[in-house]
């Protein structure tokens, strides 16, 4: 029972790895699945608000369908960009991917900066997350999806300094990035549910 | 600097209260200078706080469930003592104020700090030992999700001495438990408890599927997992589904509170409705994420004190199934009084009702695992008739409000919190102290006094019939839940008798501590028929965590077991058990960390921190954790091997005391 | 195993031994809806929950292990025919249970006004409905009867057999009208209306509550719901609005008066707020009911046939706004 567990040596780390990165996968996939769960009950919430307009300014009057969809061009070419830094990853091309890498979170930032500068302009002409309860499911899924966009980033962040250090591009590494790829365009299809149904669904 | 706290947020003019508070001083201080007597601070935390080990991660979870039990059974005791006062003008001891703080921390801290507790505990113990697995898919994701709920359970403690707890329920219904209605910070500390409690719970329910699914043993099949795990396995799959709708209600009545937002407020075009549908989606399927490992437990104990496998396993699986589906389409039923359409609350009350019909299978399973076999009444057993009875009484009164046209008039009345207590008492909390006194002799290698455990069973049982029936019959007078004080005649004797009741419930809680103080001395003097020297303390164990030594050590098998069917150990034992074969291995397993607790500390900084807007604090403890989780991803160092020598003693040891416990028979 | 035998057959005995059970004495026909739903799913159920926990006893007590003589099958756990027994039990009486349930839903929906054969068996059978509007406050009751231009703070007064139809909402939180003897409850949501329809058929002086949780006030949120023949309640609506009796308010009800009838007691953290008094009205403003509900729908509500109307002509948010009442008292 007392084994003292901080004191022996260190585990070499080979045929073991295998076996614990399907593990991490699979774990991985069962949170994006709650996370799923998460941002389907915000749609929910969205459907059932969307009318609720409380005498403020309904979707029609507020959305400009040309910044999102700048955004949206913004966040589909970030997973190709990250797509091809995983490729070069497995190729083990370490300089490659860490300009991917980099490509993908100039991406990211500007996605991000331009969700926040949307938001400022709403709440500068009064159509604050308090003004309705249609505002309020619209910046709560919305705001929720940019948040998990920023935490990617950090993610990302942390990744390149990880494969810049001693770590590179080891069977650890690969999990970490993996998941991290799984995050990314799991984002990006929830991004394109929130373009069909948020902003389409409230100009038509 | 601050933020909204003040000296006058401590309520020492609330004599309670003060009582309380230096009752829990001493014991704290008692504790802390003891373990520094003993010089005990280092072991503490290198072997316990640190730890990533299941088998201390459920004991620390067990620990923290009794500790709130008995927080939550001096709520229980409160709010039957008033209500035997409170009769025709007579205002009680506890003004509104009070008693609805207390109403409200006995619903939380019973279901999110005393059985989703337990429930872990018995996750984190029985399910790698059972398929034959030396630890969890993600050890230190164990560690975090223990910290989380020990946070969340501190942080509702903390109300009690630091503001005032949340007095609209355990559900915290709006628009009550909205800003415009509550201003003081109860409902917030409510809302980050359950919110923090909730990511520890949902970080559970993705560790153990993930064991579940890849870490049985080499060659066992789906249909070759024992019952119990199958229960988890459900149990998490609801866990997943239904917590993040949980996280997002709570966020969205934070929102609301502290920024003015409009999803459940009257004015703004929010809707309550919303709300319920919301906290009941998760809610209703709550109660079977707590009763399927409940029913996991009578299953097992049923089979080995039977002397017999269980009855129908394959149907008994099945039937879980068909309630983990069923259980997430009948939340409406908690609302048919919303005004809904008929269809809908047809639709839903039927669903319902078929709900009876696995469950009903279910106890039919035990009912003929008990059939022609041998039963003995050790302690875990008595819990297990006792909850046949209770139990069917409970789905009973269920099924009568699954009828809309009969929940309409017992809807929040007394009869609904006798019904809930009637399945989740005799239900949950009994197959949870079933669990515990079955699987402790396996955890600490020494079994409990059987006699004390069947005098708590005994006080239990009856205490619960004296506590529960009369209020079925006071809400069959009409009377609602959560009332104050009262001025019916009618009511005052049915609600004298609970009060009787909640002190022989009283009772069978203080039989449960005596056994586990004797369980300790018998420990602490080796007192030599308590011991468990084979590992298959009940003599009649079928599933494999019997096969290892207790306690059990700490990478579980010392090889991996060869699966050869349901009830592999059973097998062996009438097959006569092999001996060991081929070359040990060293074994992987990870290294302790601090992080848990760390992320622990942090994450109690956070919530206490955002009940009282104290936004530097939050911001600090947030980066904190962000450099713990950095640091923690840059560091490789973090498993080792556990040497062949050291299993091979451990396993010799082992072979020594079975053959020596044989030549005694 | 003693002390079951000798507790068990006391139960029903212990539950039947009430002097009034509200809810198994009702007084209307929905009330006895209620009832006789519960009574046949108690009866139902019996036949299986009696049977499963006799056997859970006798199998308990003959397969006890010292009992050598008993049976032991030791490898047994499998047998087609109970198998079919034990699933198909159980789906036969929830299959029956959901029949009953389907036709009780639809025949006692509290949104269905009294049917004709409700009303035949009352002896009443051409009985108008009796039109009432109830509000939920902080921690009141606020009745408006707008058929007769009067109204009334926690006291239902009705006529026996005359349908009673209910509109109902709340000016505060969101509770449940609910009065036991006479059936089936319905919430009360700021901002909505819902509807609930009963039917007295007894005189009497009934218990009337708020079955959802309100805040401190909440365990004085009664009312007494006094059901009288038609003749009598005539006497009484004249009486209300002659205005001279003990419960007469100085003024009328509308729009400027309602925010001071509306407003919560006093909250403290000592003791519980005092009850409202009883109090009679001897005019109400005809669409008070409709601007309660339009002030927290931005001013409008949507009428019966539909329509949206605009209620925004009349100020009635003062209880809402700056003095919104706090339940905590902080």
């Amino acid at each position: 029972m007392s084994y003292d567990a901080n004191h022996a040596p260190s585990a070499h780390h080979d045929e073991h790895e295998q076996h614990g990165t399907e593990t991490t996968m699979f774990g991985f996939w069962v949170y994006l699945m709650t996370d799923c769960i998460i941002f389907g009950t915000l749609f929910a919430v969205f459907a059932t608000l969307c009318h609720q307009f409380a005498g403020g300014p309904t979707g029609k009057e507020l959305f400009d369908l040309k910044n999102v969809e700048i955004e949206t061009a913004i966040l589909l070419l970030s997973s190709i960009t990250y797509g091809f830094a995983l490729i070069n990853a497995h190729a083990k091309k370490k300089g490659a991917v860490l300009v991917w890498l980099l490509l993908t979170f100039i991406l990211g930032v500007s996605f991000v900066c331009l969700e926040i500068s949307e938001f400022s302009e709403l709440v500068a002409h009064g159509a604050g997350p308090d003004k309705s309860a249609f505002l309020s499911s619209f910046f709560a899924l919305v705001g929720t999806h940019g948040l998990h966009v920023t935490i990617g980033l950090i993610w990302m962040v942390v990744l390149f300094f990880q494969v810049l250090g001693r770590q590179g591009l080891g069977s650890r590494m690969m999990t970490k990035l993996t998941c991290l790829s799984l995050f990314w365009h799991f984002l990006d299809i929830v991004w394109i549910c929130v373009f069909s149904f948020v902003y389409l669904g409230s100009v038509v | 600097m601050l933020g909204k706290l003040t000296l006058s947020a401590i309520p020492y003019d609330v004599p309670i209260l003060v009582g309380t508070f230096i009752g829990v001083a001493v014991i704290g201080i008692a504790v802390l200078a003891a373990v520094t007597y003993f010089k005990k601070w280092g072991y503490l935390w290198r072997e316990w706080l640190t730890t990533v080990d299941h088998k201390k991660l459920a004991v620390m979870y067990i620990i923290l469930g009794l500790v709130m039990l008995v927080r939550g059974f001096a709520d229980a005791v409160m709010m039957r003592t008033q209500l035997a006062l409170a009769y025709a003008g007579n205002p009680g001891y506890l003004p509104p104020h009070h008693y609805d703080q207390v109403f409200s921390a006995h619903g939380t801290i019973m279901i999110f700090f005393m059985a989703m507790v337990i429930m872990q505990a018995l996750f984190n113990f029985v399910v790698p030992l059972q398929i034959g697995a030396r630890d969890v898919a993600f050890p230190l994701i164990n560690s975090i999700s223990f910290y989380m709920t020990l946070v969340s359970a501190i942080l509702i403690n903390i109300s009690l001495f630091i503001g005032e707890f949340s007095n609209v329920g355990w559900l915290g219904y709006p628009p009550v438990s909205e800003l415009q209605f509550n201003p003081g910070v109860g409902v917030d500390y409510y809302i980050w408890s359950v919110q923090i409690s909730g990511i520890g719970t949902l970080l559970t329910g993705m560790n153990f599927l993930t064991t579940i699914v890849k870490l049985r043993a080499p060659g066992m099949k789906w249909m070759q997992i024992p019952v119990f795990t199958w229960t988890t396995f459900f149990s998490c799959i609801m866990i997943l589904t239904t917590f993040p709708v949980l996280t997002v209600s709570m966020a969205l009545l934070a929102l609301d509170r502290y920024l003015g937002m409009h999803f459940f407020t009257n004015d703004g075009g929010g809707s309550v409705m919303l709300y319920l549908n919301l906290i009941w989606s998760w809610g209703h399927p709550e109660v079977y994420i707590l009763i399927l490992p409940a029913f996991g437990v009578f299953s097992e104990i049923a089979a080995t004190f039977s002397g017999k496998p269980l009855f129908g396993y394959a149907s008994m699986v099945f039937a879980t199934g068909v309630i983990t589906i069923l259980g997430s389409i009948v939340w409406v039923h908690h609302f048919f009084t919303m005004g809904a359409g008929a269809d809908v609350n047809t639709f839903f009350g039927i669903m319902t009702m078929f709900i009876a019909v696995p469950t009903g299978v279910k106890i039919f399973n035990w009912l003929f695992t008990m059939y022609k076999g041998r039963v003995r009444f050790e302690g875990p057993m008595n819990w297990i008739v006792g909850f046949m009875i209770t139990f069917s009484i409970g789905g009973m009164t269920g099924v009568m409000m699954a009828m809309p046209a009969a929940d309409w008039v017992i809807h929040n009345s007394l009869f609904l919190v006798a019904h809930f207590h009637n399945v989740i008492i005799g239900g949950v909390f009994f197959g949870y102290v079933a669990g515990i006194s079955y699987w402790f002799p396996k955890a600490f290698g020494f079994k409990l006094r059987d006699v004390w455990g069947k005098w708590a069973f005994r006080f239990w049982f009856v205490g619960f019939y004296l506590s529960f029936i009369p209020l079925y019959a006071v809400g069959l007078e009409g009377m609602t839940r959560r009332m104050n004080h009262y001025d019916n005649p009618n009511w005052h004797p049915w609600l004298l008798v609970a009060c009787v009741g909640v002190f022989v419930l009283a009772a069978g809680v203080c039989c449960q501590v005596i056994q586990f103080v004797f369980g300790a001395i018998d420990a602490v003097t080796k007192k030599p028929d308590a011991l468990d020297l084979t590992g298959d303390n009940w003599g009649s164990g079928r599933t494999l965590e019997w096969s290892i030594p207790s306690p059990v050590p700490h990478y579980n098998f010392a090889r991996l077991p060869v699966i050869r069917g349901l009830d592999t150990f059973h097998i062996e034992k009438e097959l006569g058990r092999p001996a060991p074969v081929g070359e040990l291995e060293p074994i992987h397993m990870p290294k302790y960390s601090a992080v848990g607790p760390i992320l622990g500390v942090f994450a109690l900084v956070i919530g206490f921190a955002l009940v009282w807007h104290i936004w530097w604090a939050v911001i600090v403890a947030l980066l904190g954790a962000f450099v713990t989780v950095v640091h923690r991803s840059a560091n490789l160092d973090v498993d080792f091997y556990v040497p062949v020598e050291e299993i091979r003693a451990d396993e010799e040891a082992f072979a020594q005391r079975l053959a020596a416990a044989k030549a005694a028979e | 195993m003693k002390r079951l035998w000798r507790f068990l057959p006391a139960l029903p005995a212990l539950m039947l031994s009430g002097c009034t059970v509200d809810l198994l004495q009702p007084r209307g026909p929905i009330g006895e809806g209620n009832r006789d739903m519960m009574v046949l799913e108690f009866a139902v159920m019996m036949c299986v929950v009696v049977p499963v926990c006799i056997a859970t006893l006798v199998f308990a007590w003959k397969y006890r292990a010292s009992n050598t003589k008993a049976e032991y099958l030791r490898n047994w756990s499998h047998s087609n025919k109970i198998e079919v027994f034990i699933w198909g039990v159980p789906v036969a009486i929830i299959i029956f249970l959901s029949v009953v349930n389907y036709w009780s839903t639809h025949y006692y929906d509290p949104y269905k006004p009294i049917s004709q054969e409700m009303l035949d068996k009352a002896g009443a059978p051409n009985a108008k409905p009796l039109h009432v509007e109830v509000v939920s406050l902080d921690w009141k009751w606020l009745f408006i009867y707008p058929d007769l231009g009067i109204a009334t703070i926690n006291e239902l007064d009705v006529p026996t057999k005359t349908p009673l139809d209910f509109r109902i909402t709340s000016d505060s939180v969101m509770t449940s009208f609910f009065i036991p003897q006479l059936g089936s409850q319905i919430y009360s949501m700021a901002g909505m209306e819902t509807q609930l329809h009963l039917m007295a058929n007894v005189p009497g002086n009934y218990q009337g509550e708020a079955a959802q949780y309100t805040g401190p006030g909440f365990s004085d949120m009664r009312f007494r719901t006094i059901a009288m023949p038609d003749e009598q309640f005539q006497a009484w609506v004249q009486n209300v609005r002659a205005g001279d009796n003990a419960f007469a308010a100085k003024e009328g009800l509308n729009a400027q008066t309602y925010p001071q009838y509306a407003a919560p007691p006093a909250v403290s953290h000592e003791e519980a707020p005092k009850p409202a008094p009883v109090t009679y009205f001897s005019s109400v403003q005809s669409d008070l009911f409709e601007n309660i509900v339009a002030k927290y729908n931005n001013g409008k509500v949507r009428a019966e046939d539909g329509k949206v109307m605009d209620m925004n002509s009349m100020d009635m948010h003062s209880s809402t706004d700056a003095a919104a009442p706090s339940h905590t008292g902080m």
